[in-house]
């Protein structure tokens, strides 16, 4: 296999808060390789965007840190990079696409204005060619009239336009891995099936996505991997037919199992109990009291990520149980 | 059975004037629910599912009375009731709403005690101690009755939510207007309050209005859904049905934008562009520029209701 085009290991994040220290993220690792569409899925305050916010340094510190984590892109480690480096790399060869296109673009600066800077930045470009290629973009994006559209504020553009807004500005330079941290969640489901095709068509060939999403839906229709996060933890990794098909992590089977489908008939399935705080983890498998298959060593233990065949791994004791 | 439903609404409109100028006169109107007709029996939940922009939510806060209609009818067992302005306070003990957001939908300052017994101490429904009218309510949705003490910042969002619906049961209502009520929450947390929007509706025969954007959700707890675009009803009919075999191609294009896990992926109507502003509402067929099957009639003409099998539908291709 040829080298992946990123590489995490252990990363644990921290956030001091007042009620005590909060570990968010706690030895995630994982690889995403070139061309491909990875999903890391969980549910709120699972640490799903603060593992991926912590490989670009988009954690606010304090109160987070980085205890500890490498993050491998193209041989070096962005996490122990300088805030000049790793300019270098952010919005270039690495850029997001948040949740929320109203907070994300500045409600002050026109939309032209706002994708030419991008080109400013990051090349020699001259303004006026830069608006020229903005406009260009919002046309590519299905935005219609881009010639209005670039001296837009962002508020004149309705939800979809703005994350199409968004998706031109974390394409247009072509860049290695786009990061979407629930692109579409903010949309109707219309809008995100139009956002979903053009993030498709404009995806070059060589881009890979780390797409961060609570909806398994989605998942299922766009990604190729899936990583599943369960209270900071990775718990699950599988290719993603293999996921649906055959969960290798009680949590995971559980969570497929509420999912609300087209059937007024079926009783609809929900896990017991709550999400446990990241303040006050329980001991051993961080699901244990949630979940039907727990035995005594399951409360005491915590399992490891297991490797399986095929590309899986599972932190869970009986992993091998549930994919044979 | 009674033969009066529960609930009749008729051609209701809720306008919202749009206002301009130094006078302040109204220049337009914002026609959020434009002419929309249904019922619902004791017992039973109607799903009102649209994206957007479509009227759902002006619909179900007219029901609730805290929007005043600007026409139309709302009966309740056929007695009229009055619009949001002049409503007695019998209607809002009968009818109730839970909201979407579970954070701001509960005043921050009150204990849960005090939020699932001030209703109850208004209309004088409290029999004995307030603590123990809470302690009783709190542990019908499923929460630790000494949960009465604390305040709702204390608590997760699908928890904040659970108090959302004891204090809208707590005045033992006829009708709960559920708005998004689930659509903050996490898979597993929405499952948990839908299962308990279901528990209760058996024990106490309550109806719902049950609004939401989320297609799959609305058809685990409706018997009734009701589609609505820009304004109006557009497919109306029992669940399976219109999710099965929906009819209008508004609906149709709907259902094929929902990602359905483990299902191989259909051919996915993709609609071009975005639904038109409800102040300057399309001639003809509000859905026809956007519709893949309009025809020339759909320009002109609006499409009245057309009975196909229990289904109704506003289209002309039927």
């Amino acid at each position: 296999m040829t080298r992946p085009l990123l590489e995490l290991t252990d990363l644990k994040v921290v956030f001091d808060t007042d009620e005590g220290v909060l570990a968010a993220v706690d030895g995630v690792g994982f690889s995403i390789q070139r061309n491909e569409v990875l999903g890391l899925v969980g549910e709120s305050g699972c640490g799903k965007s603060v593992t991926a916010m912590s490989m670009l340094s988009l954690i606010p510190s304090p109160p987070g840190r980085i205890v500890s984590g490498r993050a491998l892109f193209d041989g070096r480690d962005l996490i122990s990079l300088s805030h000049q480096e790793l300019r270098q790399i952010r919005g270039r060869r690495i850029s997001m696409i948040f949740q929320d296109p109203m907070t994300a673009l500045s409600p002050l600066h026109r939309i032209g204005n706002q994708l030419a800077e991008v080109w400013a930045i990051h090349s020699s470009m001259k303004n006026r060619e830069a608006l020229e290629r903005a406009r260009e973009w919002l046309g590519k994006m299905g935005i219609p009239d881009p010639g209005d559209a670039i001296s837009a504020y962002p508020h004149e553009l309705s939800g979809g336009m703005q994350q199409r807004v968004m998706i031109a500005m974390a394409l247009m330079l072509d860049p290695e891995l786009v990061i979407a941290d629930e692109p579409t969640t903010a949309l109707d489901v219309t809008t995100s099936a139009q956002i979903f095709e053009l993030l498709h068509e404009m995806r070059r060939d060589r881009t890979s996505i780390l797409l961060i999403t609570h909806d398994l839906g989605v998942v299922w229709e766009t990604c190729d991997r899936v990583l599943v996060m369960y209270a900071g933890k990775l718990v699950e990794e599988a290719p993603v037919r293999e996921l649906f098909r055959q969960p290798a992590h009680p949590y995971t089977r559980e969570l497929l199992r509420s999912i609300p489908g087209f059937d007024p008939d079926r009783e609809l399935y929900a896990i017991k109990g709550q999400v446990p705080s990241a303040l006050n983890y329980p001991a051993g498998c961080r699901f244990h009291d949630r979940c039907p298959d727990a035995f005594g060593r399951c409360e005491q233990e915590e399992p490891p990520l297991y490797v399986l065949s095929g590309g899986r791994r599972s932190a869970c004791f009986l992993a091998e149980k549930w994919v044979s | 059975m009674n033969p009066e439903p529960l609930l009749t609404v008729r051609d209701l409109k809720t306008w919202y004037p749009i206002r301009r100028g130094v006078l302040n006169r109204a220049m337009g109107f914002v026609r959020a629910v434009d002419g929309v007709s249904f019922s619902l029996e004791k017992g039973r939940t109607l799903g009102l599912v649209g994206e957007s922009g479509c009227g759902k939510t002006s619909l179900g806060r007219s029901l609730a009375g805290l929007e005043v209609p600007r026409s139309g009818e709302v009966l309740f067992r056929g007695e009229p009731v009055p619009p949001g302005n002049r409503r007695g306070k019998i209607w809002h003990k009968r009818i109730q709403m839970i909201f979407q957001d579970p954070f701001s939908s509960l005043n921050p300052r009150m204990t849960v005690m005090d939020i699932v017994t001030e209703g109850m101490a208004e209309h004088g429904m409290l029999k004995g101690s307030r603590e123990q009218a809470a302690r009783e309510v709190v542990s019908r949705v499923g929460l630790d009755p000494d949960a009465v003490f604390r305040y709702p910042h204390e608590f997760s969002g699908g928890q904040r939510q659970r108090i959302s619906v004891a204090r809208a049961v707590s005045l033992n209502p006829e009708l709960v207007v559920c708005d998004e009520a689930v659509s903050a929450l996490d898979v597993s947390v929405q499952a948990q309050v839908i299962r308990l929007l279901k528990r209760l509706q058996e024990e106490l025969a309550l109806s719902y209005l049950f609004i939401s954007h989320d297609l799959a959700v609305v058809s685990t707890l409706s018997h009734e859904v009701a589609v609505m675009y820009l304004g109006k009803i557009v497919e109306y009919g029992p669940t399976a049905e219109v999710l099965h075999k929906p009819q209008h191609p508004y609906t149709q294009a709907l259902l094929s934008a929902v990602p359905r896990p483990g299902k191989e992926k259909t051919h996915r109507i993709v609609l071009p562009g975005e639904p038109p502003s409800p102040a300057r509402p399309p001639s003809g067929c509000r859905f026809h520029p956007r519709c893949p099957q309009a025809m020339e009639v759909c320009r002109s003409v609006d499409p009245d209701a057309r009975t196909r099998g229990p289904v109704q539908v506003w289209c002309h291709l039927y």
